[in-house]
């Protein structure tokens, strides 16, 4: 029996403590924005203002200059899910702006004009949907009040089309640019009318595109990494190697001999050194000499944890679970001889942006400057004002587009943001650039969670579930409450649905290896579970995967997962034998509101799936902009399918073994497959598309290999090249093994 | 409008909310400063130098085989010995069966994805060239030598015995030399003497190239004979 | 030491230790931050330059072994194969979060240049050095070859 050893406890406080501030805020912050007007207020005190916005009649959203042209002010952090031109596309719509004359710029962080800004749970288009349209309807029907006044005409029988305002009947006509002193001076409606979807211009076309492409094509784009200031120093910071390990001692003597070097001192999370230049920070900090105290560290290997967790799931540890999901009162009652065990095993995952972890600070008295591809800006906004001991009101979080995230960034802690305000602090003023180097992001921690499953699932006479039992074992990915985020997309399966017995229990072991969002969060590894078991019943009971699938979802009443299959079985052509040696898998997923089906073609090439082609249909409500749809589709199954093939992080003594993408490898031109993407038409309101994309892929490969070779797969990644402890497969062989 | 909500005139209406609230915020500020509460941090202080522990593997001494009677013994015994070097990683990840070399002492596939390309050195738009220079660079951890390519595709070594391996660098249109270039080879070679000082933190191959060397040349005058 | 360097058909004069990186003579000396730091360890092309018309990453060059070359960059790249892979980049709206495409569009250019018509199994070659975490890898294929289709009917 393993027991985690006595001393952890105090890690667990240190933990807490590094992200309760955060989780307070968080908390408060999400009612703040969520409840009546006093808790807004409150919300704005507690969350500051930082710099007001440029005052527009318009509201802090819309900006129109004397020329015409449209600035749409983007809250949302531009990531790479193209959210920017999303969100000045749902204005753009309702105040029929010329899209060609349509900018955008990013906010700084400001509660008060803007609300909560982060991208979380694929949320910018969902929560902003009706945000935005009153936006640009109000600034529309301001046009229209002014047009009215000055030609004498009734309001409705005036039109806006592509920046123009018109009077039909009498032929009259002026632009934005002409009317834009009148409008000006409109009182904007409270409740301005929306449009129906079907009148639509813009939206649900492919005129919506990315606004940034070419500053991202020529190398204008400028972000953190690329933040030069006047006087600005380059720091980076010596973490510990392993997690839970406090600095004891540390050398600078050889680190400050380094040419460039200005500084070297203690912080909380490590040394600093600080450079006039990125390469002498590296050289220095390689220079240091540091002890490094593990008494409270993170001290076992992969292996070792993941016997904990199997032991967990055995209860046979003393970690008790919770309940996350309870149907029918003998749900603790032991399953029958015929109940069928499945066991699933996943490993930690490091986010791995192209963009390392960065940040500029700047810190004068009480006022702080910050720019970051900041992923929960307000968040950060607190994050910052805590570690500089000023008020949030005070810290300017100036947001510039990151190099991906993919939940990294998007952390309570702000982990990366908080060190370099506390680095800027002792730089008399000068501006601070903090750099992550790539080795350091990834042994960061912060990792999507690893996993153990264990299923039993007892099938009803007409072959369909009808008890099922689902233990988790993962870390909670939040300081308190429920775990809720390891088992979002089980509960509300649709598999579940007709079961008259479930017990669904989860275990939260607690261990200093630091867990966080990835991108798409639960549903990483959900979705591998559900669709892979479910692909294995109907395999049992001798039904074709889809037909299977189809008929749960019409005895559970999902319509969107069934049109989705349908769809997906069509354009995939489901069914109609390929080449000898490759196999169709098919996995169906909703994740934060969007169903995604997935037909991926796979064949084993000297024991390595290789995937050729990839069928997606998606049902994501209103589609806002389908090419950036169709993008975040081939983005997610590109993501997914470098961690289904490769991706593990492992310990060993503690210490991360994957620590660049040679030993993390990530999917290149040469492994993508081909994909397809086929949106359902819908007037539903629209969810989002920045993670749904992601679980489906995994589980579609393995139900290819499962048609493939009748052997299940039990633990991801397919392949593992790295270290030889990983204790998630064999090296480089493929991971399968007959029931 | 959503915007007016922050203006001036609204949050006067609302004042009479505010000193609950701000009662609220003042407990949590208080709460959070009580947990965040500053730490002390460790003063600097004079530590012993970081050093690298680095195992030496040696070769055995070609007088060490002077006891074997039988000459065609020892000159296998001769080879096998050299055949450390020989099958050790740093040489055996150049000399792949495929186009595509491999990397580390685990001898898996090279991350990224080349190809050897007609010359060995690359394809046209990936050449070798494109990371590995003419020295090993302390700062990416490259390695790197004048002559970085794969040896030609007919002395592929991996997926082969030591004896297959003898008998085929002892062939000459395998090879591409006859003895007294193999011998050079093997002694001269400063691509070959690359595994003996690989850098960053790989394994260097065993002993010294000149090492090496005269064990080539024992087992050439000795005959040259393989292993089975 | 000081070097001079010919970046972008300028002669720049720095003074630095001759084994920093040229990436980072790029980034932080002469404020070129249009080529990026992604890895440092010449896995993931994001630091791609052109060094006597060959993609080199720039992470793993020291400054010293280039202070006789041609060195171009991503702000200085152009010619018919740069306009159309630029504009084909737009025109299929390739970039995600964009940082790795500078590296993209170096390597593509590249491409190009050696061979007008590449075949998919050429992309392969030539791309694979360059790592997209957004995996725009589809897009950055089909933008290549409309760019050489455009290049190859005389269009640019």
């Amino acid at each position: 029996m393993i027991e985690a050893s006595a001393p952890k406890r105090r890690f667990e406080m240190t933990r807490r403590k590094m992200i309760l501030g955060g989780t307070l805020v968080g908390g408060a912050m999400v009612v703040g924005y969520t409840a009546t007007h006093p808790m807004q207020v409150a919300g704005a005190i507690f969350q500051g203002g930082g710099p007001d916005p440029e005052p527009s009649a318009f509201g802090s959203f819309i900006r129109i200059a004397p020329d015409g042209w449209v600035t749409i002010v983007n809250k949302q952090q531009e990531l790479g899910q193209g959210v920017h031109a999303g969100m000045a596309a749902m204005i753009a719509e309702e105040l029929d702006a010329d899209w060609d004359r349509v900018r955008v710029i990013d906010a700084h962080a400001n509660f008060r004009a803007y609300g909560m800004q982060g991208p979380a749970g694929s949320n910018s288009i969902a929560t902003n949907w009706d945000p935005m349209r009153n936006a640009g309807a109000a600034a529309r029907a301001m046009f229209v009040a002014a047009a009215a006044l000055r030609w004498g005409v009734p309001r409705k029988l005036i039109d806006v089309h592509n920046g123009v305002v018109s009077h039909p009947a009498s032929k009259r006509s002026a632009t934005f640019a002409e009317l834009l002193a009148d409008a000006a001076r409109q009182t904007p409606p409270q409740q301005p009318a929306l449009k129906q979807p079907k009148d639509y211009r813009l939206i649900g076309t492919d005129r919506v595109r990315r606004k940034d492409s070419l500053p991202k094509s020529t190398g204008a784009q400028i972000y953190a990494q690329d933040i030069q200031l006047p006087d600005m120093l380059v720091a980076m910071v010596a973490h510990s190697p392993r997690f839970g390990g406090r600095m004891a001692k540390f050398d600078p003597s050889d680190a400050r001999k380094v040419k460039g070097v200005v500084d070297v001192f203690a912080i909380e999370t490590g040394v600093a050194v600080v450079a006039e230049s990125t390469f002498a920070a590296r050289q220095g900090r390689d220079a240091l000499r540091v002890e490094w105290d593990d008494s409270v560290a993170e001290t076992r290997s992969t292996p070792e944890l993941v016997r904990y967790y199997h032991e967990t799931a055995a209860r046979r540890t003393d970690l008790e679970p919770s309940d996350f999901h309870s149907k029918g009162k003998d749900a603790e009652v032991a399953f029958g001889p015929d109940a069928i065990e499945f066991a699933f095993d996943f490993p930690y995952l490091a986010h791995a942006p192209m963009e390392t972890l960065d940040c500029v600070a700047q810190v004068s008295g009480w006022d702080v400057k910050i720019i970051s591809g900041s992923h929960l800006a307000t968040v950060d906004q607190v994050q910052a004002a805590r570690a500089a001991a000023t008020i949030p009101g005070r810290v300017d979080v100036e947001i510039v587009p990151a190099g991906g995230s993919f939940g990294r960034r998007g952390n309570l802690a702000a982990d990366y943001l908080v060190e370099c305000v506390r680095i800027a602090k002792r730089a008399s003023g000068r501006p601070v650039k903090l750099i992550w180097t790539r080795e350091d992001e990834m042994s960061s921690g912060l990792f999507r969670p690893m996993a153990h499953h264990r299923i039993w699932v007892e099938l009803a006479p007409n072959g369909f579930p009808s008890r099922w039992r689902h233990h988790v074992v993962a870390q909670p990915l939040l300081p308190v409450g429920p775990n809720a985020q390891a088992v979002e997309g089980i509960a509300e399966s649709p598999y579940l649905t007709a079961a008259e017995v479930i017990d669904g229990k989860i275990f939260s072991p607690n261990f200093p290896v630091p867990v966080a969002f990835w991108r798409s969060v639960g549903h990483s590894f959900n979705g591998m579970v559900m669709e892979h078991v479910v692909d294995q019943l109907a395999r049992r009971v001798g039904r074709d995967p889809a037909a299977y699938r189809r008929a749960i979802y019409q005895r559970a009443g999902a319509t969107r997962h069934l049109a989705v299959l349908d769809e997906l079985c069509g354009k995939a052509a489901w069914g109609q034998p390929l080449e000898p040696g490759w196999a169709q898998g098919i996995a169906v997923h909703e994740c934060f509101g969007t169903v995604v089906g997935q037909v991926a073609e796979v064949r084993l090439q000297d024991g390595r799936p290789v995937v050729r082609r990839v069928v997606a249909v998606v049902d994501c409500g209103i589609a806002v902009s389908p090419d950036q749809i169709a993008a975040q589709m081939e983005s997610g199954i590109g993501f997914g399918l470098s961690a289904a093939l490769y991706g593990a992080v492992t310990l060993r003594d503690g210490i991360v073994q994957e620590t660049n993408f040679d030993t993390y490898p990530v999917v290149r031109m040469n492994e993508m497959p081909a994909i397809e993407t086929y949106i359902i038409p819908s007037t539903n309101r629209p969810s989002g598309m920045g993670e749904p994309g992601v679980p489906p892929i995994a589980p579609a490969i393995a139900n290819a290999l499962l048609a493939l070779t009748g052997s299940p797969t039990r633990s991801l990644p397919f392949l593992h090249g790295g270290a030889a402890n990983a204790g998630f497969s064999n090296a480089g062989s493929a991971n399968t093994s007959r029931i | 409008m959503r915007w007016r909500r922050s203006s001036g005139q609204s949050q006067r209406r609302r004042f009479g909310c505010l000193p609950i609230l701000a009662l609220v915020v003042v407990a949590i500020v208080l709460a959070l400063a009580i947990l965040l509460r500053p730490q002390p941090l460790p003063q600097a202080q004079s530590l012993p130098a970081n050093h690298l522990r680095t195992e030496v593997v040696q070769l055995r001494p070609v007088a060490a085989f002077a006891s074997i009677a039988n000459p065609q013994a020892r000159s296998i015994a001769l080879f096998e010995e050299a055949g450390r070097v020989i099958q050790h990683p740093r040489c055996m990840n150049c000399h792949p069966r495929t186009d595509r070399p491999t990397q580390t002492d685990a001898m898996r596939p090279h991350m990224p994805w080349v190809t050897r390309g007609t010359d060995d050195a690359g394809a046209q738009t990936l050449r070798c060239a494109t990371c590995h220079h003419d020295a090993n660079f302390a700062a990416s951890g490259v390695p790197g030598n004048p002559k970085w390519r794969l040896a030609p595709i007919e002395m592929a070594w991996q997926g082969k015995t030591l004896g297959q391996i003898c008998r085929q660098i002892l062939d000459p249109p395998r090879a591409h030399m006859n003895r007294e270039q193999l011998l050079h080879h093997m002694t001269e070679d400063e691509l070959v003497g690359w595994a003996w000082h690989p850098g960053g933190q790989r394994t260097p191959a065993p002993g010294t190239q000149a090492e090496f060397g005269a064990l080539i040349k024992a087992w050439l005058d000795t005959g040259g004979k393989c292993p089975a | 030491m000081r070097f001079s360097l010919s970046i972008n058909g300028r002669i720049h004069h720095v003074d630095e230790d001759g084994q920093t990186p040229l990436l980072w003579v790029l980034r932080d000396t002469l404020k070129l931050t249009g080529t990026k730091y992604g890895c440092g360890v010449a896995q993931c092309g994001a630091c791609t330059v052109h060094v006597d018309g060959q993609p080199m990453r720039s992470c793993s060059l020291a400054l010293e072994a280039v202070s006789s070359a041609q060195i171009v960059t991503i702000e200085a790249v152009d010619g018919a194969e740069t306009k159309a892979i630029q504009d084909a980049w737009v025109a299929r709206d390739v970039p995600q979060c964009g940082f790795c495409q500078s590296g993209q569009v170096m390597s593509a250019v590249a491409l190009l240049r050696a061979i007008p018509a590449p075949t998919d199994d050429d992309i392969d070659i030539a791309m694979s050095g360059n790592i997209c975490r957004c995996a725009t890898y589809n897009r950055i294929r089909a933008a290549i070859h409309d760019a050489a289709g455009r290049l190859g009917s005389g269009q640019s």
